[in-house]
């Protein structure tokens, strides 16, 4: 069973699925976040799903519980990169992923993210600080 | 269901998790093979995944067999899922979206069967569970 590496990048996680995900590996996934969040006091989780070919009912009820216990560990979830199959077939399916932010990628989650700081890690990949200037 | 040929149909064990995932890239590979499109791949391939789940959780394992279909001018694929185990007491009940004798979000049967164009089920207490789906291309 692989592990799903997650980067840290300033106050972000970062995690991009990109393997067919065992229920097993999903669960170690959520539980793993979890802790790297207590550990490095992350404000926020990104999560690329442009990997995944479907998102069923048990992966869409992991998203939505990462969202949930980052939540009360005051992080932001968004997960991104959903391939429009995926969404027509899950919304079809009657998922609705409760409570989970979504943008169309990496980009567009980190700017949703975004930390006030403008020398953040974050910030200097978007060029926030060149905007500034 | 129309025009099986047996000697195609892959058996495939249901017994772990990582057999859940086998079975979802066998039956996306003749889905691309029957030519459906990605959103129809997409969609049997998602309800595979929720039965091969259900057989293994609640039928306690059991065998998805795969077959292609062809009826002169559409192609498609036909997966069955079977298993031993308790069978399903109130069907009307097991296919209401929200619904679940487990620790799941109750929609494996009722999302499952809008995902696809042909849903069949057959079971009964004691008697296990065989759930046949089948999508063709347009």
């Amino acid at each position: 069973m692989d592990a799903v590496p997650i980067l840290k990048l300033g106050s972000t996680l970062l995690v991009s699925i990109q393997i067919d995900l065992q229920d097993q590996t999903a669960l170690q996934l959520q539980e793993d976040l979890a802790e790297r969040i207590t550990q490095t006091g992350a404000r926020g989780v990104l999560i690329d799903i442009s990997g995944l070919e479907i998102v069923d009912s048990f992966i869409g009820r992991m998203l939505s519980s990462i969202a949930g216990i980052s939540r009360v560990l005051d992080a932001t979830t968004v997960v991104v990169g959903m391939r429009p199959a995926v969404a027509i077939t899950m919304v079809e399916l009657g998922l609705s992923l409760d409570g989970v932010r979504t943008a169309l990628d990496v980009e567009k989650g980190l700017r949703m993210l975004r930390p006030a700081d403008t020398t953040s890690p974050e910030a200097l990949l978007l060029g926030l600080d060149a905007d500034r200037a | 269901m129309t025009a099986v040929e047996p000697d195609t149909a892959q058996r495939l064990p249901i017994t772990t998790d990582g057999d859940v995932v086998r079975v979802r890239q066998a039956v996306r590979a003749l889905a691309q093979g029957a030519r459906l499109s990605l959103v129809d791949q997409t969609k049997l391939v998602t309800a595979a995944s929720e039965l091969a789940r259900n057989t293994l959780i609640y039928g306690g394992g059991g065998e998805a067999v795969l077959s292609e279909l062809a009826d002169g001018r559409r192609t498609g694929v036909r997966v069955e899922f079977r298993d031993d185990g308790p069978g399903i007491p109130d069907l009307d009940q097991a296919m209401t979206d929200g619904w679940t004798s487990g620790s799941g979000l109750g929609l494996g049967l009722s999302g499952a069967r809008r995902l696809v164009e042909q849903f069949a089920i057959d079971t009964a207490p004691g008697a296990g569970t065989r759930v046949t789906i089948a999508s063709w291309s347009r």
